[in-house]
């Protein structure tokens, strides 16, 4: 993949222990930056015409027999599209299984807090930062599904027990996933739920959003497995049907 | 966890055998007993999990094996919902382990996992939507749908980050147990799959029963 100036649109430094939500088109590439490491990007995916629609965890691992996320892998909607695929991630393994803090999570972790004492500086959770993003849509807490949480390893040994990775994501470790159709991406920076971290862990990114060709037949991400391969075939006709004679 | 039932079939209140491929929905009252028996073996048993007062909360994969440490759900797992409460607690279970990572089948999944020529096979999502349009009381849609538990069904996660669908530890008369800690709509999807070793290629029934509360 090719990083350019020529391809960067847009790029933002984003706090720590925030939301956001934006618009992507098919095209469009995100790419996260874990600016001091041990980042935590918890995002959902929702296509912006039909918002029955959305990324889904268990079509995405047992589509592409893992557990775990990086480069190579393909971003599965509950309808069998290739929302978006993964075209660079230089740390590895990223979690989708294991949700996002809520309220009880933050106290019971990280103390109380709230707005009135701590101002902007308040300990926000990832469930109500979810829910508020999403209201922006209309959508709610029944359209809350399993999330992904970028630059999170969460491992599983040999009893089905999780294990906190001994590696995490570094200063510098980035991922880029590049939308194969229009999406809502709802995204946070609140921390992992499973972080042992003794005070609450704000950690800031960058995000990019860059405009990249059209993947070829050989794609990496497209060849990657053939589930992968007629999930693209799918986003392909779906697009096909959309936009006429072509 | 294996651990046995002291429940005698012939004291349930309510009993129910769920043809392979066909759906079943019910409200399971608070302290009342649920039990599923795999009668054939090997059977999955897609199951979703709502709050009868608010179904807007619902049964959470994420949250349950997080909140437990472990992917594999057995005895004495407690099924957390979106909210963090507890909806039901799995009080026994003879077969072991039962998933909640790999979701339940479709059409559309079908097209991507196996061949555009097996869109048309019948699958879980399917008997699900026929559930919510003909028991409407209900008032769902497919906004309700989430992630749900696979009873029985064996899928192994490794070390190393893989997850894989394996042949059933389930076996005929095998079965698991769950006391409701709250009134749950329970919607069931009898596995109609025929393309994965999750039915040992061949769907069967199952039964459910149900026992007052204490």
């Amino acid at each position: 993949m090719q990083l350019t100036d020529e391809n960067l649109i847009y790029s933002e430094s984003f706090p720590g222990g925030a939301h956001w939500s934006m618009r992507m088109r098919a095209g469009n590439a995100l790419r996260l930056v874990d600016i001091e490491g041990g980042a935590n990007v918890a995002m959902l995916m929702i296509n912006p015409e039909n918002m029955l629609e959305k990324y889904n965890m268990p079509d995405t691992l047992k589509g592409q027999h893992t557990f775990k996320l990086t480069q190579g892998n393909t971003l599965f909607s509950d309808m069998g599209r290739a929302m978006c695929s993964i075209v660079e991630d230089s740390f590895g393994w990223h979690d989708t299984a294991t949700g996002t803090c809520n309220r009880r999570v933050v106290e019971a972790k990280w103390g109380q807090s709230n707005y009135q004492d701590a101002r902007n500086e308040y300990l926000r959770n990832g469930r109500d930062s979810f829910l508020i993003e999403l209201g922006k849509y209309g959508l709610g807490k029944r359209d809350l599904a399993a999330n992904l949480n970028f630059f999170t390893r969460v491992e599983v040994d040999d009893n089905g027990n999780l294990v906190w990775g001994k590696n995490q994501s570094k200063a510098g470790d980035a991922i880029t996933l590049r939308f194969e159709m229009d999406a809502i991406v709802i995204m946070h920076t609140c921390p992992h739920p499973l972080n042992p971290a003794t005070a609450y862990p704000r950690r800031p990114i960058r995000y990019e959003i860059r405009d990249l060709p059209v993947p070829a037949m050989d794609d990496e991400c497209r060849l990657a497995r053939p589930e992968s391969e007629r999930a693209f075939e799918n986003t392909r006709l779906y697009h096909q049907v959309k936009g006429g004679r072509s | 966890m294996i651990k046995a039932s002291s429940l005698a079939a012939e004291q349930a209140s309510y009993s129910v055998n769920i043809p392979a491929g066909d759906y079943w929905m019910h409200v399971v009252k608070a302290g009342e007993i649920f039990r599923i028996l795999d009668l054939e073996g090997n059977q999955a048993v897609d199951t979703l999990f709502y709050s009868a007062a608010d179904p807007a909360e619902r049964y959470s994969a994420t949250d349950t094996i997080r909140e437990q440490g472990n992917v594999y759900l057995t005895a004495g797992t407690k099924l957390l919902s979106s909210e963090g409460n507890v909806l039901m607690e799995i009080v026994a279970d003879t077969c072991g382990r039962h998933d909640t990572l790999g979701g339940a089948c479709a059409a559309e999944s079908n097209t991507v996992r196996y061949s555009l020529a097996k869109k048309c096979m019948h699958s879980c999502r399917d008997s699900w939507l026929l559930a919510i349009a003909e028991q409407d009381t209900f008032s769902m849609s497919k906004r309700d749908f989430t992630h749900n538990i696979n009873f029985f069904m064996n899928v192994p996660v490794t070390a190393a980050g893989g997850l894989t669908f394996e042949d059933g530890i389930s076996e005929a008369g095998k079965y698991v147990e769950m006391l409701a800690h709250m009134d749950t709509i329970v919607m069931i999807s009898n596995c109609p799959q025929l393309n994965n070793p999750c039915n040992a290629y061949n769907p069967t029934p199952v039964e459910v029963l149900i026992w007052d509360a204490l």
